[in-house]
């Protein structure tokens, strides 16, 4: 198998040798060989930044550009929407959309696993043995779990009892079976890492969720919130107050609730400070960091967890030509870890890419805007909303001054607004 | 040592670079690359397959006098009163003169 697994040192070093080092702007016009005299963007991963990046880049280039997108899953499942999976008031297949509507842009889709990539050679590797050229490679890779972080759940069996359930899918649904098995007078908890971990508010949403499903079929049952934050880390003001109202009694929050592991055999909390904390069903989520692929093959130069990129581009500033986007970045103050984000991520890049590789020139002015929206229950909805614009003098993204802000309160409106929202951007990363 | 042709070659790459920072050129697709903000609500190029209205083919004078009415309280929203401020005026004459060329 043509798998490449370089140090991150190693691959500048190689870079600079070859004179690549801040002036691959001008290296992707010429970078084509062999086969078809299109330049060659693949693309790894299917969620809301990958899919995004290949429809923008096949419809911006007019077919200039050959794309082909690498994706593991059969169809797409949406992280945004599933807590009410979770909550029991839409089915998984409300969430799960398939790849096809990508096919009518050109775009080749391939199945697989994606391993590593060779950034001289630059050709992307995977699981079956075969490889895929590429003039530029995107990576749309997610997170993945530190579970090194907590032993209890080295095994599948643990994992499988103490879920995550943190990328939407077979865990999902295995979740809801979980609190559909539990008693009434049971409790669940739900222990949140500190931040930065994927969707700030999700945790927040899921615990209402979870609590609104006890209201209707568990009502003797408990929510217990342990976070390890100093504080409710979204929407604050908002949850608090479903939480002290119409979830009062219902769920419990507490800070401060770092935890050193879990015992997945009797579903207890190891805390740093104070009792073990027992659960009917537990629900945790390990620290997070970028991807597999991201940081096996060295794009993790931010505190070994996380991706820098030139904000312009999306290029890495660990390896030329592998531009990076969602949740796997370091992200820039105030811009959450987003499927919202992740999507404008796909179009900078997208306009950047279709620049570079037919000898355009690549916007200084790029903005990204990002729209969430949490279910307080099964159509009650907040929402948290900024938009971020670039700036020369600090090379990162800065929240436009005056933007944004939160809902007022909780309303149906919002409901039928963020249902419209996960309708509208499906469509927008996927037909 | 460096010569004096490898001086040469970074005096230019940092006359080029400064001048690119101080005289950006006008991004010729700003238009569509900020209109690929409002998609993920209003659907790519305008066109919402939902709820929530499109803004394709729009008239680019309606789109416009909306946002700054948003922008200044005079239209009650949930949302668009707090993004709409996220966009100079030009910026906003750029959204609305692309998404009214699209089609419905």
């Amino acid at each position: 198998m043509n798998t490449f697994n370089q140090t991150r040192r190693d691959l500048v070093k190689g870079a600079g040798a070859l004179g690549l080092v801040g002036v691959s702007a001008f290296a992707g016009g010429c970078a084509t060989v062999g086969g078809s005299a299109k330049p060659k963007v693949v693309v790894v991963g299917g969620g809301f930044g990958g899919a995004t990046a290949a429809k923008y880049i096949a419809m911006w280039s007019e077919g200039k550009i050959d794309v082909t997108l690498v994706e593991r899953g059969d169809a797409f499942v949406s992280c945004p929407i599933s807590n009410l999976v979770v909550g029991g008031s839409r089915q998984i297949a409300d969430v799960t959309v398939g790849y096809g509507g990508l096919d009518k842009y050109g775009i080749r889709r391939v199945k697989g696993e994606a391993t590593g990539f060779d950034p001289a050679k630059k050709t992307l590797a995977l699981a079956d043995g075969t490889s895929l050229p590429y003039d530029r490679l995107i990576l749309s890779p997610g997170i993945d779990f530190m579970y090194e972080t907590l032993p209890g759940l080295a095994t599948g069996e643990a994992k499988n009892r103490v879920l995550a359930a943190w990328k939407a899918g077979p865990e999902t649904v295995a979740l809801r079976n979980q609190l559909t098995a539990m008693r009434d007078g049971g409790v669940y908890a739900i222990h949140i890492p500190k931040a930065p971990y994927r969707c700030p508010p999700g945790p927040y949403e899921r615990a209402c969720q979870v609590a609104w499903y006890f209201q209707q079929a568990k009502p003797k049952s408990k929510v217990l919130i342990l976070d390890a934050n100093e504080d409710v880390v979204s929407k604050k003001g908002l949850f608090m107050k479903a939480w002290n109202g119409q979830y009062k009694g219902l769920i419990e929050y507490r800070n401060n609730q770092e935890i050193t592991d879990v015992d997945a055999r009797t579903l207890s909390l190891k805390m740093s400070f104070g009792d073990d904390v027992k659960a009917d069903v537990l629900n945790v989520l390990p620290p997070m960091r970028a991807g597999n692929i991201a940081t096996a093959n060295g794009l993790n130069n931010s505190n070994k967890r996380w991706c820098q990129v030139d904000w312009l581009t999306y290029e890495s500033t660990a390896v030329p030509g592998v531009h990076i986007l969602g949740d796997a970045l370091q992200i820039a103050p105030a811009m959450p870890k987003s499927g919202h984000m992740a999507n404008q991520h796909g179009k900078v890049c997208a306009a950047a890419i279709v620049e570079l590789l037919t000898g355009g020139t690549v916007s200084q002015t790029p903005m990204v805007a990002n729209t969430c929206y949490s279910f307080i229950d099964d159509k009650d909805v907040v929402h948290v909303a900024s938009v971020h614009r670039y700036d020369a003098a600090q090379k990162t993204m800065v929240t436009v001054q005056g933007s944004g802000g939160l809902s007022a309160e909780q309303n149906k409106t919002e409901g039928i607004y963020a249902n419209s929202w996960a309708r509208n951007i499906w469509a927008d990363m996927l037909t | 040592m460096i010569s004096i042709r490898w001086s040469a070659l970074f005096a230019a790459l940092f006359v080029t670079s400064a001048f690119a920072q101080t005289a950006p050129t006008v991004d010729k697709n700003l238009g569509r690359n900020l209109a690929a903000n409002c998609a993920n609500c209003h659907g790519t190029n305008g066109k919402s397959v939902a709820e929530v209205p499109s803004l394709a083919g729009v008239p680019a004078a309606l789109t416009i006098q909306k946002m700054k009415d948003y922008r200044d309280g005079k239209l009650p929203a949930t949302i668009m009163h707090q993004l709409s401020k996220g966009y100079t005026d030009a910026q906003i004459v750029a959204i609305a003169e692309y998404l009214a060329k699209q089609p419905k």
